[in-house]
């Protein structure tokens, strides 16, 4: 399978199976779409082709997709399938959200979590519920060394205390266990002061800080309980904290809705601002939300997610790397092809602890009782959904399996598909087709780098 | 090549039996958290 593709003026394809991805002239494009799905070239369109820019470049172009097809570079086999099946998925838990704080000082507008408190109530994660979550995630591991532990919210800074103590805690318990913790924290930063932000340097792995882009657009979704918004608070300490992170990671991540479908003038604010890590996700909200994202604005993100590539290309090209999370594609040290096919990991090795303690496969899974897998107390009581999530993959989900972006998304996102579908193995169609665009900006990017 | 230029070759398809190690970070610890996006993680190996 093939993706062939133009923009601005360039031609691409990407050989899906072996991710080998090429440059074309129009010529050799020209030539490309000469072939049949199977990777034959149909003699009548080929011909068609030499009497109109004649024989020896068509032919030359010919025999350089030949070669590529023979070298295993285009039209390539699957060999993934057989191979990878939902039962070769490990069976071991390796990364928890930690939903800190089901409580937030912030009501934004388009909030999953039902403003921080997941539909339910109010409540801070008490420090006897963390530790007993490190300690099912080392007992859940397996032979898994890298640990991952996610504090969340609503607002994890509500409850910094279970956070610290977390946090020491796992650092006590990582040599006799013989694992590695990771901590990443969410926060949309109204708590941060500078003794917190040299906490959190020195202990995160990765910080996210939530911010929309643009002050009108962040201080219209964005806003405490009485309305107003939090811009003006939250930037300057954005700021200082991305000033002390220096090499360490940190984004700056925000949400765009149907009203700021300009998104990528947010994007370039945060880099005005001085960011250079920065996330920009469009909303997913049902039908009727007043905000959601729908197929009739398909077209203008396609615009503009083009509009942002060549923006972040022009910047490069001044010297100044921005690192958009949605563009980041690295082809050669990416991850392997068994991770790409699984996706992310939701209800075998990601899994969401509740302030009580509740196993959820995911954050976007907390509160939906079909859902609840058991507690760090009792562990996984019900088996059946966590094999459930064992057996999604690319395969596995009619809408991927033949779908050359497979490998880039990996299926996308389960609560996602379960929010629109009601069906684990089916898609959100909205987000696969942004996705699929936001690949082909990608893959233009790297070509840019390649010819500077 | 004259007409095509690659941009990078096979690095799917290799070394299947050493794939699936799994120390990698999970997608949506990083700057996630509402969408999937699989292949910008790195590799850990």
């Amino acid at each position: 399978m093939i993706h062939q593709f133009r923009i601005f003026d360039t031609n691409m394809v990407l050989d899906v199976n072996s991710g080998a991805v090429h440059i074309l002239d129009d010529i050799a494009g020209r030539v490309l779409s000469c072939f049949d799905e199977t990777g034959t070239p149909v003699e009548e369109r080929i011909e068609h082709l030499r009497r109109e820019i004649g024989a020896e470049p068509v032919n030359e172009a010919l025999s350089e997709l030949e070669e590529l097809k023979a070298e295993g570079l285009l039209f390539s086999s699957d060999p993934y399938e057989e191979m990878f099946t939902p039962e070769t998925t490990p069976a071991v838990v390796k990364a928890l959200c930690l939903h800190i704080a089901h409580d937030c000082n912030l009501r934004c507008k388009y909030c999953f979590a039902g403003e921080g408190d997941y539909h339910g109530e109010k409540a801070l994660m008490p420090v006897e519920i963390a530790r007993k979550a490190i300690d099912f995630v080392i007992e859940n591991s397996g032979n898994r060394r890298n640990i991952e532990i996610d504090f969340f919210g609503g607002e994890p800074l509500l409850n910094l205390k279970t956070i610290k103590e977390t946090v020491a805690y796992a650092k006590e318990r990582e040599k006799d266990a013989n694992k590695r913790f990771r901590f990443t924290v969410t926060t949309n930063g109204l708590l941060l002061d500078d003794e917190t932000m040299e906490y959190l340097n020195e202990t995160m792995d990765n910080i996210v800080l939530s911010l929309d882009g643009r002050r009108e657009i962040n201080d219209s979704m964005r806003v405490r309980r009485d309305g107003t918004g939090c811009y003006d608070a939250i930037v300057p300490k954005f700021r200082k904290m991305a000033s002390i992170r220096k090499d360490k990671d940190y984004y700056i991540r925000g949400t765009y809705t149907r009203s700021n479908l300009d998104f990528s003038e947010d994007v370039l604010h945060m880099a005005d601002l001085g960011f250079d890590q920065l996330s920009l996700e469009p909303v997913v909200l049902p039908d009727g939300s007043g905000l959601e994202i729908g197929r009739e604005h398909l077209e203008s993100l396609f615009a503009e997610y083009e509009r942002l590539a060549q923006k972040l290309a022009e910047l490069r090209k001044q010297g100044r790397k921005i690192n958009f999370f949605h563009f980041m594609l690295d082809l050669e040290g990416g991850p392997c092809v068994a991770k790409r096919l699984r996706g992310c990991g939701s209800g075998t090795e990601y899994l969401a602890v509740t302030p009580k303690g509740d196993l959820y496969p995911c954050h976007q899974f907390a509160g939906f009782e079909e859902f609840r897998l058991g507690s760090v107390f009792t562990g996984i009581e019900k088996r059946e959904i966590v094999d459930t999530f064992r057996g999604i993959n690319v395969y596995t989900k009619k809408s991927c399996r033949n779908c050359w972006a497979k490998f880039y998304c990996s299926g996308g996102c389960a609560a996602n598909a379960w929010s629109f579908k009601k069906d684990l193995h089916d898609v959100y169609d909205i987000g696969c087709e942004l996705e699929k665009k936001r690949i082909e900006c990608a893959l233009w990017l790297k070509a840019q780098e390649m010819s500077d | 090549m004259k007409h095509i230029k690659t941009l990078s070759g096979n690095t799917l398809n290799k070394d299947l039996k050493k794939v699936g190690c799994g120390e990698c970070q999970t997608s949506c610890q990083s700057a996630c958290k509402t969408s999937c996006t699989v292949a910008n993680q790195k590799c850990e190996r």
